[in-house]
């Protein structure tokens, strides 16, 4: 190389320059969409769920077939134009039925996670906020029925009560709610020693405020991650407690009574019990596989 | 002098999906028998890239030797397999890392950790490894060490644990002794001590050190020589003499400014060094300092510096070491 | 820690007291349930019942009987069942269920630990990709229709096992594997990422600085410390094997207690399903402490510090 006295003038370096942020900064939930999207397989659940819900509105609303007129001429036939996924053995169509099937299974999943979210946030959100002996009190609660089988209290309560899907959501939730309480207490108790809620206070935000303005905004991460593993729960739970015997009764469909129905009949007529539990399997897959994407976008740092 | 180690013209880079990051391109130094040598620099100039490379510790993959060699004790290390490689660590090198709190096992007790290597490079009993053990504890200045001796780290402070670590890395009297950032994490009060006892067992056993720090307050404690690295490669070394007293590197003198010393005036300010060290994803074609550097010049930001030597002790690679730079030296 | 010990006693009795309690007042609520005079069972039932349960007292002095029936294990008559108790019918099928299940437990975390060890150790490698397709599909399928598979293809198609049944080895290995796929998967996912997790630590890196092999590294300072938060997960297994017995039970036909609780629920076979509930209660939430106790045995770091944690 030929240097040149040319070469050794000397540049300005603006010193201030280097110091700045090259990447355009992102919002905590920005960042969190960013990551999910990049996650092809937890994508692909997501609009498969999408998908699911749509059909399991539309399908019903448009299909020349019901869940519940029967048709003994036309019982246990395999599936085909007319019956896509056959008859059952009352020659009801078990397309529509997986379909109404969806409905029970998505309500069950969804309005059990709502619930358990609502309970949850209220007691866990009270308990951290407060600490001290109502802390102690009510995660001693918490803790008491938490040690009581959880299944147990779900079959016990179905076979005294009437039933029916308002029946499985109240099962459900009655110490469903238990584990989201403690999440959200954790997570509030970890936030309340950051120095943010100093800042809030000292600016005269009362309690209610800083409860719902500013902390549990910042604890949605896991709280939303722990909703979305609840939902596949309640789904398997629900297709459980139909399959022996305690879920929705004749002639309603859920994916758990159908399951039973059709493994009575699995050795001649298969795809009765294929469907549903091909449908209860992908569903729950999908959750999780979203839930599991889910978690890696809002804490990378628990991305293995 | 006889050279117990010395590292020739290294590269390490680790494959990620972003691409290639050259954390070491290039790096030369040696270390002589008995003698304690720093390596200095800001965090991810690569100096703990080169030191767990001395003994392979850095995962590969990702990891890799993409060039260079390391000799120690006359052997390559580069070419060794990972088997040959056991039995150097711990044996003929020991290492300290930076936190104490997470480098022992918490489930086992600290005595069993320090038997662990002289179980397996002294073939010692079981008893014998233990009542070694308890020397060792004795040696690093731990009080009642036949009941520290079964004890689990958590029931250890942060400097006792410290002195157990380095009991172990001293376990099977190494040649070498490589410390990273061996007092970074503890109190202040404690990093005095826990460098009183490696001084105090450099001067009875002999080891030779190789000392990762960015502080320079350590350097001077503990050292006899000086390597300055960034970005990935070493911009200056001497005698502590030499860099605390006639730096020539422009980032030496930043970080030099950058301590607090007691010859300093009193109203005089200490002066940070602006901005950060260069992404290794893509290392610039120049000085990697060019920059951040006050003096830099267009040749800084198209050819890179080689190691220039300044006086028989002293090496720096800058620019204005350049017989055309000379009007500006020292300015 | 005996002071730990006290306090997880106590509460554990107060759990399942209030499981007792409830148990009671739900089955005192359901009309034509065994605390009600007016229902169609057979004569010899009912004298039973009213013997057992002395319908004709006031309420208090029943609950009182019934905590009493509860602590000297007399768990009353069946309702449906002439000849044979509660207390008979947990001795009949509870072995059966405690087999099926010890099996199955043992597969789940053997099987389990071996899944996440391996894919921890091949992390983002095809074996550890493998290892994670299985686990996340254990989770998702559920165990009744795990068991309805195997039954269809392995039993009905190909022949390999019987297809129901309980009498030797060969027809215990579909309901085990059925049984032990969800907290096989859910173990896999623990293990593994505790091994992620542990392997990345520094100590690991004082192991390898030390000289010691591979081997030595990853069982005794990786694995180890890997399995030890895998224990607390046992507790919770147990309930998970015991109550996911009650659907394998029932499909592959066997005579355990669980398939004698699904069958009380569907015969609304009010004091079976009370005093099996009772008894898996207690069960349960006597593995949860045990699990746990052991726990703070087998740590080293909650021995000594048990003052402030539980």
């Amino acid at each position: 190389m030929q240097l040149t006295k040319e070469h050794f003038e000397p540049i300005s370096v603006d010193l201030r320059q280097a110091e700045e942020i090259k990447r355009p900064s992102l919002s905590f939930w920005a960042d969190v969409w960013r990551r999910l999207k990049m996650n092809k397989v937890a994508m692909a659940s997501l609009i498969f769920i999408l998908l699911l819900v749509a059909c399991a509105i539309f399908i019903p609303i448009f299909s020349s077939h019901d869940y519940y007129t029967t048709n003994l001429a036309g019982k246990n036939k395999p599936p085909s134009a007319e019956h896509w996924f056959g008859t059952d053995d009352l020659g009801r169509d078990v397309f529509v039925r997986v379909w109404y099937g969806a409905r029970i299974s998505l309500e069950v999943g969804f309005a059990a996670a709502l619930i358990d979210l609502i309970i949850g946030m209220i007691w866990g959100g009270i308990a951290g906020f407060y600490g001290g002996k109502v802390d102690e009190i009510m995660m001693r609660i918490a803790d008491i029925l938490y040690a009581i089988p959880y299944l147990l209290v779900v079959i016990l309560l179905m076979v005294v009560m009437e039933q029916g899907v308002v029946t499985i959501i109240i099962a459900l939730t009655i110490t469903g709610w238990i584990g989201m309480a403690r999440i959200v207490r954790g997570q509030i108790l970890q936030l309340k020693a950051q120095e943010f809620v100093l800042a809030a206070r000292s600016l005269g935000a009362d309690n209610n405020r800083l409860i719902f303005k500013h902390l549990i905004p910042n604890a949605l991460g896991p709280i939303i991650v722990t909703l979305s593993l609840t939902v596949p729960t309640a789904i398997f739970t629900e297709s459980f407690l139909s399959f022996i015997g305690l879920g929705v009764s004749a002639p309603v469909a859920s994916w758990g009574t159908m399951s039973a129905e059709g493994l009575a009949a699995m050795k001649y007529y298969p795809w009765r019990l294929m469907f549903p539990a091909l449908f209860i399997s992908v569903t729950m897959l999908a959750f999780n596989l979203f839930g599991d994407g889910l978690r890696d976008a809002v804490d990378p740092r628990l991305r293995k | 002098m006889e050279r117990i180690l010395e590292v020739k013209d290294l590269h390490v880079s680790f494959h990620t999906y972003a691409g290639e990051v050259k954390a070491v391109r290039g790096v030369n130094f040696h270390v002589n028998k008995g003698e304690a040598v720093a390596i200095v620099g800001e965090s991810g100039c690569g100096k703990s890239v080169t030191a767990q490379t001395l003994m392979k510790l850095i995962p590969m993959p990702p990891g890799e030797i993409k060039k260079g060699d390391i000799i120690f004790n006359g052997e390559s290390i580069v070419k060794k397999s990972n088997k040959e490689m056991e039995a150097i660590r711990g044996k003929e090198i020991g290492m300290i890392f930076q936190d104490p709190m997470t480098s022992l096992n918490p489930t086992l007790t600290v005595g069993n950790q320090i038997m662990e290597g002289l179980i397996k490079h002294q073939k010692m009993t079981r008893a014998a490894a233990r009542a070694r053990a308890i020397e060792l504890l004795t040696m690093v200045g731990i009080p009642q060490p036949e009941k520290r001796v079964d004890q689990y780290p958590h029931e250890f402070s942060g400097g006792m644990r410290q002195r157990a670590m380095i009991a172990i890395a001293l376990a099977c009297s190494p040649k070498l002794l490589i410390a990273d950032e061996p007092t970074t994490a503890l109190d202040v009060t404690i990093q005095a001590q826990i460098l009183d006892l490696m001084k105090d067992l450099q001067k009875k056993t002999g080891t030779s050190i190789i000392l990762i720090t960015h502080d320079l307050g350590v350097v001077a404690e503990m050292c006899d020589r000086v390597i300055v690295m960034y970005a990935g490669k070493v911009i200056e070394t001497g005698t502590v003499d030499d860099i605390f007293y006639n730096p020539q590197h422009p980032y030496t003198k930043g970080l030099l400014r950058s301590v607090p010393r007691l010859d300093l005036k009193r109203d005089e300010p200490l002066t940070p060094i602006f901005g950060t060290p260069p992404d290794l994803l893509r290392p610039p074609v120049g000085c990697g300092f060019t920059a951040r550097c006050e003096s830099a010049m267009r040749v800084c930001q198209e050819y890179d510096p080689e190691l220039k030597e300044i006086s028989s002790t002293q090496r720096a690679a800058c620019w204005l070491q350049h017989p055309l730079a000379q009007n500006r030296a020292g300015s | 820690m005996i002071r730990y010990l006290g306090k997880r006693i106590f509460f554990m009795f107060l759990s399942l007291f209030l499981i007792v309690t409830a148990t009671f007042f739900i089955m005192k609520a359901v009309p034509g349930g065994p605390f009600t005079s007016e229902k169609n069972v057979p004569d010899e039932i009912r004298a039973a019942l009213e013997a057992k349960y002395k319908l004709n007292l006031p309420l208090h002095e029943q609950y009182l009987d019934y905590l009493k029936g509860i602590i000297t294990w007399d768990l009353g008559p069946s309702f449906t069942e002439k000849s044979s108790t509660v207390n008979d019918m947990i001795k009949r099928g509870f072995p059966v269920s405690a087999h099926l299940g010890a099996q199955a437990l043992l597969l789940a975390v053997f099987g389990g630990i071996t899944l996440g060890v391996i894919a921890a150790l091949k992390h983002n490698k095809w074996q550890d990709y493998t290892a994670m397709v299985i686990a996340v599909l254990g989770l998702s399928v559920p165990g009744f229709i795990l068991a309805s598979f195997y039954q269809y293809f392995f039993a009905i198609k190909w022949g390999w096992f019987p297809i129901a049944k309980w009498e030797g080895f060969e027809y215990t290995i579909l309901p085990s594997l059925a049984l032990s796929a969800m907290p096989m998967a859910f173990i896999a996912r623990l293990t593994r990422s505790n091994m992620l997790e542990v392997l990345s630590q520094d100590y690991i890196k004082t192991a390898k600085a030390k000289g010691l092999n591979t081997f030595t590294i990853t069982v005794k300072h990786a694995i180890r410390n890997a399995l030890l938060p895998v224990i607390t997960y046992l507790g919770p297994l147990v309930a998970n094997i015991l109550t996911g017995a009650f659907v394998i039970e029932r499909i592959f036909g066997v005579p355990g207690l669980g398939r004698e609780f699904v069958l009380s629920i569907t015969n609304r076979d009010y004091t079976v399903i009370m005093g099996t509930t009772v008894f898996y209660s207690i069960i349960l939430v006597a593995a949860v402490l045990l699990v746990d106790i052991a726990y703070t045995l087998v740590d080293p770091r909650i021995k000594l510090s048990d003052t402030g944690r539980e």
